[in-house]
């Protein structure tokens, strides 16, 4: 089996059997030729695989798909619109109205929204606890929990969560962990090898790499098993005859995919938050460089990060590769590699002076993104996390003059002085 | 279908078909750490084109309980006791790999319960390296990857299938493998090298036989079924080009059509 480097660029793909073309062509179409009548009914009832209908799936997704797989260590991969439709897609296929989520506190802004807000309207409920207290994740289990639910590193106070640990607490509760490795990529963390079970990622980030596109991608490991004593009554969507797809038991049907089989039989064709096949494409030009990306920049972020802990101006850095960070111990273990490039600190100044900070300075870019080839920056508590409560924002470690970087590919030298410039200039307004 | 074989539960992937006493039955038996899924791609076909389908869990294998079956012949008389509880005879049985040496000598011995044999990604004997069985006994994971690798043809060990839209097939392998309670792969390996009767079996085989090759085998070459094909008294031969030893996932249409059409002959 081949290793991540050559994964990156190679795996879903070979040449174009129909014309040589050495790079993945985009199938730029909505719809594909049925062979014949037997042919059509086949593949529309699952006899036969392949290609009907773009929402549903595309060739040029299918490499992207794959290839994912393949650098995840899972089984399959369905692409979707964006992050939030993979996460969207994921608990509508596990769970309906009635169900119950055990997440993490420290979540992206956009999915604590869907859990806390918009997802108890539809009767699914969240329990959010905190990332490193096991106790809590085992206390927050109830009869009708479904799901375990965190990220990689906890967005943005790059917050932890033992994952061998938590995913041994689902799995005696009967339910799956997913995690949202967004931040980190296959490239930091596989978190198969770990004991979870589904993950997924914003594409959007470092896997495309570039800030072009908007894409998700959700990924089975293949190893949770539905039809478990523990689990079959939980997930009836998987183990139960499903009539809207001729009384199929998917669980049944595949063994190891039923997961992503109804993602995508049921998911994909009602919900239809499908990838475009450019944006797919977009998005394997960014994995084939993703190794030699991310290793720039991890060793960038480590050369910021030495920079911002001697000026005086700074407090609190929140990354956990320095020594004083809550999960030092933790980022070691699971992340020998680098723990990430996206990390948020706090400036000793008022919120004045944040602002002023941000908006002197010349090579980051103020926007709402993460993982871009241009190193970025935003002011959490007033965008991205704006519609969580004082306590929460106090919770997921968010204070009103938090920062958070996502440090790019540039030279480190010019990125330590566009931040030392700003700093500068945010002294100078008065408290 | 769930039934009761030797007083253990018993599974069969049945294409979520009623049982049809009219129809014809297409048993279809999977290999070594493996289970009915593999055929997944045939057998929904097969279930939803006029055939009774029994797509069975081995002993010990996904949804069927044990204890495993530690030989081919033990193999054999389960899958018997199987056909039996099911009422079904004169079947069409494909089996693959471990399978097919279990379709083999189920029908040596049963040719009240086989009107035709299909053996896909067959080698009879079946040699099997002291590198993998002590990776088996020792080191599953080991053992399942090394497997992996020698399963699919060079193409596929990179992916892009054309089929399964976003399916990583190496991954899917070793997924499926990983859900087997410790110790099945060793206990199928050593049964499989142990079966030393195949050739004789071969011999006594009366029906329609179909022996079905990957070009691009590892697990079993396909000159490694030149002697079960020369022992057999009516057979015909099919090589898949570009496959390996996993065609039933590699090249699910070549695969489906082949059976389809020695099962219509």
């Amino acid at each position: 089996m081949f290793e991540l480097d050559t994964l990156s660029v190679h795996a879903g793909a070979r040449p174009d059997p129909a014309t040589g073309a050495r790079a993945t062509p985009i199938y730029q179409t909505t719809s594909f030729v049925f062979e014949d009548s037997d042919h059509a009914a086949a593949l529309f009832n699952m006899e036969r695989a392949g290609h009907v209908y773009s929402r549903l799936s595309n060739p040029t997704n299918a490499v992207l798909e794959e290839r994912i797989a393949a650098l995840e260590g899972g089984i399959s991969a369905i692409s979707v619109a964006s992050g939030q439709a993979a996460l969207h897609l994921a608990i509508v296929t596990l769970m309906g109205a009635g169900s119950h989520i055990v997440a993490s506190r420290a979540l992206y802004g956009g999915s604590h929204n869907l859990l806390d807000y918009t997802l108890p309207r539809f009767g699914i409920t969240t329990t959010f606890v905190e990332p490193s207290d096991l106790d809590a994740w085992r206390a927050a289990v109830r009869p009708n929990t479904r799901l375990f639910f965190g990220e990689t590193l906890g967005n943005p106070g790059n917050l932890l969560i033992d994952i061998e640990k938590v995913s041994d607490i689902a799995h005696k509760a009967g339910v799956p962990l997913m995690l949202d490795s967004t931040l980190t990529t296959p490239y930091l963390i596989r978190p198969f090898e770990h004991g979870a079970d589904i993950v997924f990622h914003s594409a959007t980030k470092f896997l495309q790499g570039h800030g072009v596109v908007i894409g998700g991608l959700l990924v089975d490991s293949g190893r949770f098993d539905w039809l478990a004593e523990k689990s079959r009554e939980k997930f009836a969507t998987l183990s139960a005859p499903y009539h809207g797809f001729h009384d199929m038991v998917f669980a049944e049907e595949s063994s190891t995919a039923a997961f992503l089989l109804r993602c995508r039989r049921e998911g994909l064709r009602d919900f239809g938050a499908c990838m475009a096949a450019a944006t797919a494409w977009q998005i394997l030009q960014g994995i084939e460089t993703l190794p030699v990306r991310m290793e720039r920049h991890i060793a960038n972020t480590r050369k910021v990060l030495e920079f911002l802990r001697s000026h005086a101006f700074v407090g609190a850095i929140h990354h956990p590769e320095l020594p004083e960070h809550r999960d030092y111990d933790l980022a070691k273990k699971y992340f020998p590699k680098g723990a990430s490039a996206v990390f948020s600190f706090d400036l000793k100044g008022t919120r004045a002076q944040g602002r002023a900070f941000i908006d002197n300075l010349r090579l980051f870019s103020h926007l709402a993104n993460v993982g871009d080839a241009r190193s970025l920056v935003i002011h959490p508590a007033s965008t991205t996390h704006s519609r969580m409560s004082t306590e929460a924002l106090v919770a997921a470690g968010i204070t009103e003059g938090t920062i958070r970087l996502s440090i790019g590919l540039e030279d480190a030298k010019d990125l330590i002085d566009d931040l030392a410039r700003a700093l500068k200039a945010a002294e100078r307004v008065k408290q | 279908m769930k039934l009761t074989v030797n007083n253990n539960a018993a599974y069969a992937y049945t294409g979520t078909r009623a049982f049809n006493p009219a129809q014809r039955t297409a048993v279809f038996i999977h290999g070594a750490a493996n289970d009915h899924s593999v055929w997944g791609l045939q057998s929904r076909y097969f279930a939803w084109h006029g055939w009774n389908v029994l797509a069975i869990d081995l002993p010990g294998h996904g949804q069927s309980d044990g204890p495993l079956c530690t030989s081919i012949e033990a193999l054999a008389d389960w899958v018997a006791a199987f056909l039996e509880a099911a009422q079904v005879k004169a079947a069409t049985v494909i089996g693959h790999s471990m399978g097919s040496l279990t379709a083999l000598e189920l029908t040596a011995c049963r040719p009240d319960l086989v009107s035709k044999l299909a053996l896909v990604g067959s080698a009879v004997p079946m040699a099997v390296g002291d590198v993998l069985l002590e990776a088996a006994l020792n080191d599953e994971e080991k053992a399942w990857r090394m497997i992996v690798d020698w399963s699919f043809a060079p193409n596929s060990q990179l992916g892009n299938n054309h089929k399964v839209p976003g399916t990583w097939l190496p991954g899917n392998s070793l997924a499926l493998m990983r859900r087997m309670a410790k110790g099945v792969l060793h206990n199928d390996l050593a049964a499989c090298k142990a079966y030393v009767n195949g050739l004789i079996a071969a011999a006594n085989v009366q029906c329609p036989a179909f022996v079905l090759m990957g070009e691009r085998d590892m697990m079993t070459a396909p000159k490694a079924a030149l002697g079960v094909i020369a022992a057999l008294k009516s057979v015909r031969t099919q090589t898949i080009p570009d496959a390996g030893h996993n065609m039933t996932s590699e090249a699910p249409d070549v695969t489906l059509a082949a059976l389809w059409r020695f099962a219509h002959a």
